[in-house]
């Protein structure tokens, strides 16, 4: 019987099977950022375990809050920060190289096909663009991973999204995401793995896919995942090219994390884009989704480009081919946030930050900070911030305030009215 | 073992977010016990109050999805520091549930019929919970009703339960 992509990596990945579906595996990586580690940090030290399996395997980045914006916020990076240095991790990105951390690691090549990762953060389901299992855990997780290498998962149920069809102009890989979210529900997808195929995907790029991959923990997914192909390779070459003599020497090896051709599913969706039109969130809840169309003239306060979703340097050049010789809406408050100072120095380089300030967005360094409403960026109660983040709970960018969830070409198109807007005024399309 | 017994707060609604549980701007603090106050801060459901409802509260019984969204580890923290240590409903987002039992606590699925049954015969009134892990059964009692209710859960969850978290567990084994 054909197995999945992850059926495959957890194959590979054995450690122990101590009952029922039960399996626990071997991590690759682990991740780390200052929210969700230094509980676990204390934890170990309060046992006497202050010890981690492999520092090589460990990749840490202060990015949810930073600068620290009080005593609390440069407490946990403290904690953080001497602990990377006490246990002698030497990927640890502090201020001046911090970014985003499902847009800096993968940047940084810290994901290939086949890998396991855990990270205590609940879109590390991102990092399943490259045919990894990665997968968002809680503190007590991320601690085991740290110390031990290993995480312990249900046996892999798959589900497979097939995206077929042709991208209409103005409508990107978050529309299709969003859409996905829409059907599927915010419980469509739990306990299983979201496997994208189809046309649409092969022919996105990895920033697509991330985008793609990042959200399917809205539909409850334990990681998004496309199979690796010379997309992948191509972005992950100048990483791996000591390690093979050529692309398609890559390529071939990593086939071993592709899903056979007799795979079986959970189940499998055809997901048709051909008349996807551009998407955002209505609602307190992902799944919440309707078509822009039927919400342009609403009201927002606030635009914020940026995330782990959004805040790459594609994500960028589309919204500054919407914002090109224009300016925001008076009373709207732009925000652009570039996911990493790779996105940011790229964004200076090709002009586009010029565009975002004269357009009259505040350009802030690159953070987490307003997606899950701890800094810059922060709503008011009763105010609206339409975002090109991936989570529109209630309170979620300030107690009080209402997210629209968008593409980054609908998110810059409405902050030049101040209302939700259908790019295509702007740069034609659908 | 943690105790599994109390009374129990309704919570008829599903998909209660881990946002709703626990705001991300408590996230900052890095103790568990400084999260106490904000338990269901954000959570806006007619005739619920949480500086009322939950200090009297030793479990939760809901509906389906509780706990989906943010990976937060602060969530079940924020229940445990309130003496909350059992969640009772029709499904769980996954990294909450496995959060649970990492910390030795449960989230146990009882099937929507019983759930409304539940919901229908003691919602509103003041209901204890005592929980006999061993045989598997939940006992409910209110004033003129009793229900005992079986439930399972797997072996593994048993193991941390037992064990008083993953952390316990994974140091003897790996």
């Amino acid at each position: 019987m054909g197995k999945t992509i992850a059926e495959k990596i957890f194959a590979s990945h054995l450690v122990d099977n101590p009952s029922g579906d039960i399996q626990v595996i071997r991590l690759d990586a682990v991740f780390c950022h200052e929210i969700t580690t230094p509980v676990a940090i204390t934890d170990l030290e309060a046992r006497g375990m202050d010890r981690v399996f492999d520092p090589a395997r460990i990749k840490a980045v202060i990015d949810h809050v930073t600068p620290a914006k009080d005593s609390k916020t440069a407490m946990q990076g403290k904690i953080l920060r001497e602990w990377a240095l006490r246990h002698g991790i030497i990927d640890f990105f502090d201020i001046g190289d911090n970014g985003v951390c499902h847009a800096l690691f993968p940047e940084k090549g810290f994901v290939r096909p086949g890998y396991t990762i855990i990270m205590g953060d609940s879109h590390t389901c991102t990092h399943g663009a490259f045919g990894a299992f990665a997968a968002g855990v809680g503190t007590t997780d991320l601690e085991v991973g740290m110390l031990k290498g290993v995480c312990a998962f249900h046996a892999p149920q798959t589900m497979k999204v097939s995206i077929t069809g042709e991208l209409a102009a103005g409508v990107y890989a978050k529309d299709v995401i969003l859409a996905v979210i829409g059907k599927l529900g915010v419980n469509g997808a739990t306990n299983r793995v979201i496997e994208f195929g189809g046309p649409v995907v092969d022919a996105m790029s990895m920033e697509a896919r991330m985008t793609l991959c990042n959200m399917a923990i809205e539909a409850g997914g334990t990681s998004g995942i496309c199979a690796p192909d010379m997309t992948t390779v191509t972005y992950l070459w100048p990483f791996i090219q000591d390690e093979f003599d050529s692309p398609e020497a890559a390529l071939e090896a990593y086939g071993a994390f592709t899903a056979d051709s007799d795979a079986v599913y959970a189940e499998e969706i055809v997901f048709h884009v051909g008349d996807l039109v551009p998407m955002a969130t209505f609602g307190y809840k992902p799944d919440q989704v309707k078509p822009i169309a039927e919400m342009v003239g609403e009201k927002v306060d606030q635009v914020y480009i940026g995330s782990c979703t959004n805040g790459r340097i594609e994500d960028l050049r589309v919204a500054a081919e919407v914002l090109k010789g224009r300016h925001i809406h008076k009373g709207v408050r732009g925000v652009l946030s570039p996911a990493t100072p790779a996105v940011y120095k790229a964004a200076l380089k090709e002009g586009l930050i010029e565009i975002f300030m004269d357009a009259g967005f505040c350009v802030t360094n690159p953070t987490c900070g307003a997606c899950l409403g701890m800094s810059n960026g922060v709503l008011a109660e009763g105010e609206v911030c339409a975002s090109t983040t991936n989570r529109n709970f209630n309170g979620r960018m300030g107690k009080g305030g209402m997210v629209h969830l968008m593409s980054p070409a609908s998110a810059a198109a409405t902050a030049l009215t101040g209302a939700i807007t259908n790019s295509h005024i702007y740069t034609g399309g659908e | 073992m943690k105790s599994f017994n109390g009374k129990i707060l309704f919570l008829d609604r599903s998909d209660i977010n881990t946002d709703e549980i626990i705001p991300a701007r408590y996230l900052t603090e890095i103790t568990k016990e400084a999260l106490k106050p904000y338990l269901l801060e954000d959570l806006e459901m007619t005739g619920f109050a949480p500086e009322r409802d939950v200090a009297p509260s030793g479990a939760v019984i809901t509906r389906a999805n509780f706990g989906c969204g943010s990976s937060r580890e602060h969530a079940p923290w924020a229940l445990e520091v309130n003496d909350i240590n059992i969640v009772i409903g029709e499904s769980f987002a996954r990294i909450f549930k496995q959060n649970m039992f990492n910390c030795g606590m449960m989230a146990v699925e009882l099937s929507r019929d019983v759930l409304d049954d539940l919901m229908t015969r003691f919602a509103g009134k003041e209901t204890e919970l005592v929980t006999d892990l061993e045989a598997g059964v939940f006992h409910f009692t209110a004033a003129g009703e009793a229900l005992e209710v079986p439930f399972e859960i797997s072996d593994f969850d048993r193991a941390l339960v037992e064990a008083g978290g993953w952390v316990g567990y994974a140091d003897q084994h790996y």
